[in-house]
């Protein structure tokens, strides 16, 4: 290589690296803001009645004693809630106001109790999806409507689809089992191929910082490793879904303390039509287990500055129906963590579980908008303007008076 | 710029391969594409309007009787029945995978491939219910395959009935208001506009497209009756139609209901002769085949081909390939995911009985996964507008880690002996390899690290 070639591949290197966020400290004073949000969609339609248990109201024993078995006080939160047991680890985040809840709340989605729908609206944030244009999620739009983000503010993490973070505001998105397994060799070489296209050479250069970040870079000897460890990982998805949701979790928590400032991912698992008792514990647990290792993973500073939302498409029916589970309903709860919440509490507007209280006769009926209690979220944690939330990310909300969610 | 036949193969094609013999002009293209679907006919999909839809309806039919049996004695046996169904659709599913990616792969009309990829990707698809889920391919094998050398309109006409495309965007919820199935009705029935904004907005006019929300709610209002039987066949139900007429586009359309079928018909016609729809396909093509910002000579060439020929696609292909702004040789684009994985199955020379007989779960973890991870989720797109145009939606720092480690990894698992990585530059990328590839070629320490950089370099990776 001549030396006025190597200058300038030295120059063009140089300039891909700083332009790479991962490269520069730089990146971390132009993110917009410092606080850190991470929302969870709770995929399925979560039973909120069971998850947060108001049975301090009259009629939930007779309408649910056949899933809780009694003695739901014991689990008391507030002389009036109690707690699923599959959430009994977080009770210290409940006491330290570091974990709430708002109940009897939903989208605007009514009736059809299609879950595709439900989960479309949810992500959407819109009122309806006929009326608007639902192709674009809440979280981009907030996105699009603040200066200095970049494609690393945001992460939406995992295999299922995020609607929810979809738009024109960029977007970064890895499934936390991809890895990169490459010799020093085969790096260099990459480099290499890769130099003359800047939008490659970019990527590259991520990739493999995002990987070695997180250690997810093993060196293969032979062609023989790197595919044991291909199919390893194949096995380990296969097997260890069950532990996917903790890979998720690490993940958004390691994100989170470098560049990223939002994050969002999926559990899965809430659709229990039968056998309600074993299905709810195992989604509860993932749950409590996402919210337990962003807790420490995170670290006191940045859990203090983090607001985590888990929402869900609708709740289920008051009723247990004939496979000891419940069906579709309308209201659900919203699950909130985080050391910048104001929690210890459960804001709901309560609407009672006589029959003649309920929305249909049948579901738990909602009494405020959760798309409100978000927006609050973004407002008080990153300082959003109300018309901007009432207009832009949640087109047509009225988001009511400020139910002070945030510290 | 003229004509290459390397060049065809790539960015008109699916890819080089030693196998297979490289067109010798465009109008070889285009004979290739008006002969015989060979492809279709050696590996098989099952149409959902023909025989492919029996199993769905078995399927039905086996989870209304589980049901019914709830609670009683049948239960457990309905339950099984159910369950071997569920599984028999699903092997279904991944055997039309692996039908899918052998036509790509041993293709010598690799042009009608990336037209029925392109063309269903316009018209997109996704799973709405479980029952339809694992017959998906079916859509494309119905309604778009056989139209990709035709008439548009016919397209346009095949797509938008389809009983998939149907359930996909709610056409089962369009209910006249007004009509007697409403009328009749103790629910609340009404409009649903979400097939006709789709057709508006993606399928034909395009955004922008001199369309407003009257014309979406009129041909809301055209669309009533059209609905699907046996839960597979597309049919016309007057019962469920709106009494017309409608204002679309200035003019009037359909009247009675008995006579939907027609009316419907003739407004799909005129809608896919229209210029503001040939407009929007021409520049869709140069953005899918030649670049993200196409020049604009080339979109003007095929719109007026198309436009000229009402629609004729042959003309607007025809048009594409005969513009010197189309064999611009700079590497362009860069392939998705199913593109990515089918070039360099051809460029390994991949034998078919190695994806024929490999195992359900190896389809899933050396194709259907890592596309996922990739970006491309098999048959699950993010929504009705389709897979993203832009090169930088692909290559993603994850998106591109995927497609490095499945380059790495896949070759190994899917041939019985590597090519020589300084042979493989040549089969992969002919006259069209860097120096630096050829180079990484020779200077990998592994053959298998030599055949990984080669499919993960931008050369291979764009087209």
């Amino acid at each position: 290589m001549k030396r006025r070639d190597f200058l300038i591949r030295s120059a063009l290197l140089g300039c891909s690296a700083a332009a790479s966020p991962f490269m520069t400290p730089v990146a971390l004073a132009s993110a917009p803001w410092d606080a850190r949000l991470v929302v969870v969609i709770l995929r399925g339609a979560m039973d909120g009645l069971d998850m947060v248990r108001p049975y301090g109201d009259p009629d939930y024993a007779g309408l649910r004693g056949g899933l809780t078995g009694g003695g739901v006080g014991e689990a008391d939160l507030d002389g009036f809630y109690a707690l699923h047991p599959s959430m009994e680890p977080l009770r210290p985040l409940w006491q330290q106001g570091a974990l709430g809840f708002a109940h009897a709340v939903s989208t605007p989605y009514r009736d059809q109790r299609s879950h595709f729908d439900g989960q479309d609206l949810l992500e959407a944030g819109t009122v309806g999806l006929d009326t608007g244009r639902s192709r674009d999620g809440w979280l981009n739009r907030l996105l699009q409507s603040v200066p200095g983000v970049s494609g690393e503010t945001s992460f939406a993490l995992g295999r299922d689809q995020m609607l929810l973070m979809r738009g024109d505001a960029p977007v970064s998105t890895w499934a936390p089992e991809s890895d990169l397994n490459l010799s020093a060799q085969a790096r260099l070489l990459l480099e290499m191929v890769s130099h003359d296209d800047p939008l490659f050479s970019g990527a590259v250069t991520d990739a493999i910082h995002i990987a070695e970040s997180l250690g997810l870079i093993d060196v293969p000897e032979t062609a023989m490793d790197a595919q044991d460890m291909v199919s390893q990982r194949m096995k380990d998805n296969r097997k260890q879904a069950a532990n996917g949701h903790r890979l998720l979790a690490e993940f958004a928590a390691a994100r989170l303390k470098e560049e990223a400032r939002i994050a969002a991912f999926s559990l899965n698992g809430w659709d229990t039509h039968k056998g309600q008792k074993p299905a709810i514990k195992r989604a509860g647990t993932q749950l409590a287990e996402v919210i337990g290792l962003m807790q420490t993973e995170l670290g006191p500073d940045i859990w203090g500055k983090t607001v985590v939302l888990a929402m869900t498409e609708f709740g289920r029916t008051a009723r247990i129906n004939g496979s000891a589970g419940t069906d579709h309903g309308t209201g659900s709860a919203m699950v909130m963590a985080g050391g910048a919440l104001r929690g210890g509490q459960v804001w709901a507007d309560w609407p009672g579980l006589a029959e003649a209280d309920l929305y249909a006769k049948r579901d738990l009926m909602p009494t405020r908008d959760v798309r409100a209690h978000a927006a609050w979220t973004l407002r008080s944690l990153f300082g959003i303007e109300q018309s901007v939330l009432e207009t832009k990310v949640f087109p047509g909300l009225d988001m009511g008076g400020d139910p002070r969610l945030v510290l | 710029m003229a004509f290459d036949p390397v060049l065809a193969e790539i960015r008109f094609g699916t890819g080089l391969s030693a196998q297979r013999s490289l067109p010798n002009g465009s109008e070889d293209l285009l004979r290739r594409l008006s002969g015989p679907d060979t492809a279709a006919q050696t590996y098989p999909v099952p149409s959902l309007i023909g025989e492919g839809g029996a199993e769905v309806r078995l399927y039905n039919q086996l989870l209304r009787a589980r049901n019914k049996a709830r609670g009683t004695k049948n239960e457990e046996a309905a339950r099984k029945e159910l369950v071997a169904q569920r599984r028999k659709l699903r092997k279904i599913e991944l055997r039309n995978a692996r039908h899918i990616l052998l036509r790509g792969i041993l293709s010598e009309d690799g042009f009608r491939e990336r037209l029925v990829w392109f063309w269903s990707d316009h018209f997109t698809i996704g799973p709405r219910n479980q029952q339809l889920r694992a017959s998906l391919a079916s859509y494309a094998e119905d309604a778009i395959r056989p139209h990709v050398a035709g008439r548009f309109a016919d397209l346009l006409w095949a797509a938008e009935t389809h009983p998939i495309m149907q359930v996909y965007l709610d056409q089962q919820r369009n209910i006249g208001p007004n009509s007697v199935a409403a009328q009749k009705s103790k629910k609340q029935l009404g409009l649903n506009e979400n097939l006709a904004r789709e057709m508006l907005e993606l399928h034909t006019l395009g955004v922008g497209g001199g369309y407003t929300q009257a014309e979406v709610t009129g041909l809301a209002g055209l669309l009533t009756g059209l609905q699907i039987e046996k839960y597979t066949r597309p049919v016309f139900k007057t019962r469920t139609a709106e009494p017309g007429p409608f204002m679309i586009l200035g003019q009037s359309w359909g009247g009675a209901p008995k006579t939907r079928e027609a009316d419907l018909r003739a407004f799909v016609e005129a809608l896919a002769v229209n210029p503001v729809t040939l407009r929007h396909l021409a520049r869709k093509l140069a953005v899918y085949f030649v670049a993200d910002t196409p020049d604009e000579g080339l979109v003007e060439h095929v719109a007026a081909a198309l436009i000229g020929s009402n629609g004729d696609l042959m003309a607007g292909y025809r048009a594409m390939l005969e513009h010197p702004a189309a064999w611009d040789p700079a590497p362009s684009n860069v392939k998705p995911p199913l593109d990515f994985v089918v070039s360099a199955c051809r460029a390994l020379d991949v034998h078919p009985a190695m994806i024929e007989r490999m195992k359900d779960r190896n389809v899933q973890s050396k194709f259907l996964v890592p596309m996922s991870l990739m970006g491309q989720a098999w048959m699950k797109p993010n929504g009705p507008d389709g897979l993203p145009e832009a090169d930088d939606r692909w290559v993603s720092p994850q998106g591109l880690a995927e497609r490095i480690q499945w380059s790495m990894t896949a070759p190994q698992a899917l041939t019985t002996r590597l090519p020589d990585p300084r042979d493989f530059v040549v089969t992969a990328l002919a006259d069209r390899a860097p120096e630096a590839v050829k180079f990484a070629a020779k200077a990998a320490e592994t053959e298998w690290e030599g055949v990984g950089l080669i499919l993960s370099s931008p050369a291979f990776q764009r087209r």
